[in-house]
């Protein structure tokens, strides 16, 4: 590893010098690709000593070797556009994160979003996302006016245009809600879509509440047990839910107390079992 | 004395103004509707559990039959929440297939609804007209890709077919044609006596109540809140186009209809500066995995279909088929404010107000 870095190193400043008197014994040489790799070396002639005496017996070797260092350089020069990318994703972050407590906020996660979308963000895993504060702002205010442990997780989705990410623990959940509706920071009034997932060992529903004037969007999600899974219903706070619980309670059997009328909306009346989870056997393989 | 009572009518599961398997229960006073109470799941087939033992490239034709009048854009979000969860580059050239195709589509559906909810109120030959021009869109789909219905079309990373010889032409004339055709539907209907009243001021509703029970697209931009995904949060490469989001104001039924009316002309703009901008060569297909496994993760992903906001959340855990496919469909979406809206109503304004809402049952169920 040293020696390749040594020759790396070597390799850069110094480059016309060496290829002249290469290019000699190559002439000489039948191997032509070999010598190249192995002059960086600092003495030359120790390095055309090497190569007199290596080409016929160990040709593979060297020629692994050019692959390497081939690769290697390539390998640094990624790493180096990497970290340039990194410096740069990090100025944005820092400009948004600056932007982020002003009235341009919307503007400043728009931005984000479609930086998120070409996968300029990817590069660097270890950056705080630019949708850092805001969430680290949401699960300050759960933990203060829920309580102090509403908040189970809390993580940024980055795939998902930084979305950020919440789990709630079930009994605070009708709370957390009626906060992220009326909350003056939050006021989610929309809420865009709920799925039901069976993890196998828990429930979980996912609430993505948004906010249409600041177009910030959350994930919300909720566990529970899967032998009496139940979730307070949030019907009376968005209308929307009404239908949207009702089909997860038909296919994922998940009850939400509080709905005002928690039927089955996709399967008949009379079905049993509910066909989305993952231990459901249906009722006639063949069908 | 005359005895009254209240009358039970069931109305659908077939019936041609419920635009599919739809049916609902209305409890009437002499014509006044009381209450009303959708009974859906006629056409549920089981879609996202289908597609928990399929792989992403299977699941694209189950998502053509969810919304049948629009299947590109319903391709395109599935095709959208995978790309983005693998990090996919999508060629240029593929990308505006795409999105000409969506916005064709687009205008396909907005016809089929415009025929149809003409055809609800009691006007025949508006169905004709826009289904002949529907035709036209029809023809180049099933030129581009041998469906006429449901296309199958775009793939993980691309598209399948790259346009045939002279399709661009053809699309070009054909947006040009439709400026023409729309004055004409404008001339015969839009200013038609009866036709307004039979839908000026019905079915209204406000903002906020839009809001509340989140409807998407026209029926939320017809109260005057201005929420295109298009425009709100970008996707594709609509950044790059110029069109106007029209809303309304009252949030009745005219209002709906103006806006679908007013949405094709956008859509038509929206194509005239993508054909005019379409790459002459390139790659239909991105660089894809042999078999595409998107990295363990979750990711909710929307568009904006005809009907509003379409979205797709997918739970992965590494696999080549999903462990979680969910569907958030703006038919079913929008349907909840029906039972709202129906109350008080007389019985001759439920298939006004229903055709309003511009459902399509296969997605309704899903």
């Amino acid at each position: 590893m040293s020696e390749e870095n040594n020759r790396e190193q070597g390799d850069a400043p110094v480059p016309d010098p060496k290829s002249e008197p290469v290019a000699e014994p190559q002439a000489e040489l039948p191997a032509v690709e070999q010598p190249q790799a192995e002059t960086p070396i600092a003495n030359i002639p120790a390095a055309e000593q090497q190569q007199a005496e290596q080409p016929v017996a160990e040709t593979p070797p060297p020629a692994r070797r050019v692959e390497t260092d081939e690769e290697k350089a390539a390998r640094r020069k990624a790493s180096l556009e990497a970290r340039e990318a990194a410096k740069a994703a990090a100025a944005q972050a820092a400009g948004l994160a600056a932007q982020a407590g002003t009235e341009g906020r919307a503007v400043a996660k728009a931005s984000g979003d479609s930086d998120g979308e070409g996968g300029g963000e990817e590069a660097p895993p270890r950056e705080p996302s630019p949708n850092q504060p805001r969430l680290d702002r949401v699960a300050a205010i759960l933990r203060e006016l829920v309580s102090e442990d509403a908040v189970e997780e809390a993580y940024i989705n980055e795939p998902n245009d930084h979305l950020p990410t919440l789990v709630v623990k079930n009994e605070f959940w009708l709370k957390s809600a009626e906060l992220f509706r009326n909350h003056e920071e939050l006021s989610c009034s929309y809420l865009r879509n709920v799925s039901g997932v069976d993890y196998e060992t828990h429930m979980e529903v996912v609430y993505y509440p948004l906010n249409m004037d600041t177009r910030h969007c959350y994930c919300l999600k909720v566990r529970t047990s899967r032998d009496q899974p139940t979730v307070s219903s949030v019907t009376p706070i968005w209308e929307t839910a009404n239908w949207n619980e009702r089909e997860i309670y038909d296919l994922l059997g998940i009850d939400f107390p509080g709905h005002p009328d928690l039927r089955r909306i996709m399967m008949p009346d009379d079905w049993v079992g509910h066909p989305l989870r993952k231990d459901y056997v249906p009722l006639d393989p063949e069908v | 004395m005359i005895r009254t009572e209240e009358l039970l009518l069931n109305v659908g599961p077939q019936h041609p103004s419920t635009h599919g398997v739809f049916r609902i229960v209305v409890k009437l006073d002499g014509e006044v509707i009381t209450e009303a109470t959708p009974v859906m799941g006629y056409l549920h087939r089981g879609t996202e559990k289908l597609a928990e033992n399929l792989n992403f490239t299977q699941i694209i034709p189950y998502t053509d039959r969810m919304d049948y009048v629009s299947a590109m854009t319903n391709n395109y979000v599935l095709c959208h929440a995978v790309e983005k969860m693998m990090g996919l580059e999508i060629p240029e050239r593929a990308e505006f297939m795409r999105l000409i195709v969506m916005e064709m589509q687009r205008v396909a559906s907005h016809l089929v609804w415009w025929g149809t909810y003409l055809l609800d109120i009691g006007a025949i030959s508006p169905f004709l007209y826009a289904f002949s021009d529907r035709e036209r869109i029809l023809g180049m789909f099933n030129e581009l890709c041998g469906a006429r219905l449901t296309y199958n079309y775009m793939r993980v990373g691309g598209v399948k077919w790259d346009a045939p010889e002279g399709w661009i032409e053809k699309v070009k004339t054909f947006v040009k044609d439709m400026h023409y055709r729309l004055d004409e539907y404008h001339n015969l209907v839009s200013g038609n006596e009866i036709f307004l009243s039979r839908i000026k001021g019905i079915g209204k509703y406000d903002a906020k109540t839009a809001i509340d029970y989140g409807l998407s697209g026209a029926n939320l931009r017809c109260t005057g809140v201005q929420w295109d995904l298009r425009k709100a949060e970008p996707y594709s490469l609509y950044d790059r186009f110029e069109f106007d989001v029209p809303v309304g104001k009252n949030g009745d039924c005219f209002d709906r209809y103006e806006l679908r009316m007013e949405e094709i002309v956008q859509s038509l703009r929206i194509l005239e500066q993508a054909l005019e901008q379409f790459p002459g060569d390139g790659e239909t297909m991105g660089k894809v995995p042999r078999v595409i496994r998107p990295p363990a993760g979750e990711i909710y992903v929307r568009i904006e279909s005809p009907r509003g906001e379409i979205g797709c959340h997918i739970v992965s855990k590494g696999k080549a088929e999903p462990y979680r496919l969910k569907f958030r469909r703006p038919s079913f979406v929008n349907l909840q404010i029906l039972p709202k809206l129906l109350v008080g109503e007389s019985m001759t304004n439920l298939v006004t107000i229903l055709g309003g809402i511009d459902i399509v049952l296969g997605e309704v169920d899903c």
